[in-house]
């Protein structure tokens, strides 16, 4: 039954196939069965097993949705109330949140049964899952490689199914990404359609929550229990909510593709570009007409991304100061050095790095040069999506250069790493909706698809991404390993 | 634009950031190369061109100013280090 999605687990528990508490024991066993995978930093198998057992009371009363009773799990970055939220972070290893984050609320008023929280870039700073505190999650594909990142482990649990669905978060593609290495279906929606409320902070302007899960459908009934707008968050949408499966089905005849040939470039690796070719082949034989598109302010994307990221992260991470809550040294000598030194003891490399960027972009001095570039170079960015999305209706690229790599292997220069997230990293500075589905498979590995759409546009693309899944089967495949 | 151990050191020191010794070399070097990276964004002409500071370019939103919290000071303090009388506790600031 881990193989289901959600719609068929649904309709099993409504008609009596088997129970919550027998559906979520079977994920709990098979998340013992699985520690290799480090998908998990904190397991709550008994708060699990109780929620459980009040989902199966409301679906005995037939009050329950279709989220009621079925088990999944949480990046942690998200708050939740009496369980531990570490971010992956030394700093937060000894953080019990006080509070929910607006989205665990809205999960749980829909029934979810939270089996844990998920294993993830320390606050959500990388592509491979590798910076975390608590040791790298691996991918079920292939557990010598990366899982992608940050949202790593919730990859990972939905991929290897010791989870039916996962929540992410996605601030240069840390939803898409791990999504494509892993083979399963990530959404991150338009800027401010999910709140940020209780979800910890990495680059305010940028940061956005999503679903992961098997399929574009489940992603849909995902997203519908998931968005809206938040009086708690500045920055949510007071934009209505569409229903997301409603339209799901409407054929693509007519649909326009546009292709940006920056995206394609020489420098996209063979093997990609071939998935990509058949993916989009596929789409021709469902009606859909291809159009080639020109963005030029892409290529500079990541400079821009890395200056805006690394300054709001400098400012975010400020409030982890060893006073009111989080990691504190020893034997402080004045206050000063017990801002130092807890910072210093529990930030790792990664966060420390871009905490120093983000300082640097923000002085006295480097201010215009870098910062009030990079929002400009940022506003031309988003002028040539909302130029392009005038002349197609989506515009599909691949989400990463290549598939996994090995664990360890771009460590070393991160630089390298960063430039990996060309594909995502441009959709976050427009704020624009994006998501990334299974399109095939690069020596065993899997490979993404992804699909731009325009502002609060998550019907059309789950549409788009759905009719794709009706006449392919790479995101039913599954890693042997653990099917 | 490169930047010397020096620089590294004074920009820790503005973040309020403990590094190790050992690793301030990385740093200067690290983040020598991502400024090289960020400086492509030079040879863009941006003139006239507004920051863009929200994707959406929304407002700040206002509401009526009416209490909306509840006092729970006991409940978040109970994770924070060190608190006395309901007020956190740090190194002596004034002699």
């Amino acid at each position: 039954m881990h193989s289901q999605t959600i719609s068929q687990l649904a309709h099993g528990l409504r008609s009596g196939q088997f129970s919550s508490v027998e559906l979520t024991q079977h994920f709990l066993e098979r998340i013992k069965r699985y520690p290799e995978l480090n998908a998990y930093i904190t397991v709550t198998d008994q708060p699990a097993l109780q929620t459980a057992q009040l989902a199966d009371a409301k679906i005995a009363a037939g009050t329950a949705g279709l989220l009621t009773g079925i088990p999944m799990a949480h990046k942690d970055i998200f708050c939740t109330q009496g369980v531990k939220t570490s971010c992956a972070s030394k700093m937060l290893d000894n953080f019990i949140a006080p509070y929910n984050a607006t989205l665990v609320d809205k999960l749980d008023q829909a029934g979810a049964v939270m089996l844990g929280k998920l294993n993830m870039d320390e606050f959500a700073m990388g592509s491979s899952n590798e910076t975390s505190f608590y040791g790298a999650a691996k991918n079920p594909w292939d557990t010598n490689k990366v899982p992608g990142g940050s949202s790593g482990g919730s990859a990972v649990a939905v991929a290897a199914q010791l989870a039916v669905y996962a929540t992410g978060t996605d601030t240069g593609g840390s939803i898409r990404q791990p999504a494509a290495l892993c083979g399963i279906t990530g959404l991150k929606p338009t800027y401010g359609r999910i709140s940020r409320y209780g979800m910890i902070a990495y680059a305010s302007s940028l940061d956005q929550a999503g679903p992961m899960a098997r399929s574009a459908e489940d992603a849909a009934i995902l997203l519908q229990a998931m968005a809206g707008f938040d009086p708690k968050d500045s920055t949510s949408a007071d934009v209505p909510v569409a229903d997301y499966l409603a339209d799901i089905n409407q054929p693509l005849q007519g649909l326009t593709i546009g292709l940006p040939k920056e995206f394609f470039a020489e420098s996209l690796n063979a093997e990609m570009a071939g998935v990509l070719a058949t993916a989009i082949a596929e789409y021709q034989k469902l009606g859909a007409t291809i159009k080639d598109v020109s963005m030029p302010n892409l290529k500079l994307a990541i400079p821009a991304y890395y200056v805006i990221a690394s300054a709001e992260c400098s400012a975010n991470l400020s409030r982890f100061d060893g006073v009111r809550f989080g990691h504190r040294c020893q034997n402080a000598q004045d206050l000063t050095d017990l801002y130092v030194r807890s910072r210093g003891e529990a930030f790792g490399k990664e966060v420390k790095r871009r905490i120093l960027m983000g300082t640097y972009a923000l002085s006295a001095g480097y201010y215009d040069a870098y910062y009030l570039k990079a929002q400009k170079v940022r506003r031309l960015i988003s002028e040539d999506f909302s130029k392009a999305l005038t002349e197609v209706d989506v515009i599909m690229s691949p989400v990463t250069p290549s598939p996994a790599f090995g664990i360890g292997e771009k460590l070393a220069d991160p630089i390298e790493m960063y430039l990996a997230d060309i594909y995502t990293i441009a959709v976050n500075l427009a704020g624009l909706p994006a998501l990334s589905v299974p399109a095939g498979f690069i020596n065993g590995l899997p490979a993404g698809l992804q699909i731009i759409g325009n502002y609060f546009q998550e019907a059309k693309l789950l549409n788009v991404a759905h009719r794709y899944q009706q006449v392919t089967d790479w995101h039913h495949q599954q890693p042997q390993k653990f099917s | 634009m490169s930047l010397s151990e020096n620089d590294v050191n004074k920009i820790a020191h503005l973040a309020r950031l403990g590094i190790e010794n050992e690793d301030i070399g990385h740093y200067a070097q690290d983040l020598s190369g991502l400024l090289a990276l960020m400086a492509q964004m030079e040879a863009l002409d941006t003139t006239g061109i507004k920051p863009m500071a929200h994707p959406l370019d929304q407002c700040q939103r206002l509401r009526p100013d009416v209490v909306t919290e509840q006092n729970q000071r006991d409940h978040f303090q109970a994770i924070a280090p060190q608190t006395q009388d309901g007020l956190y506790l740090v190194p002596k600031v004034i002699e």
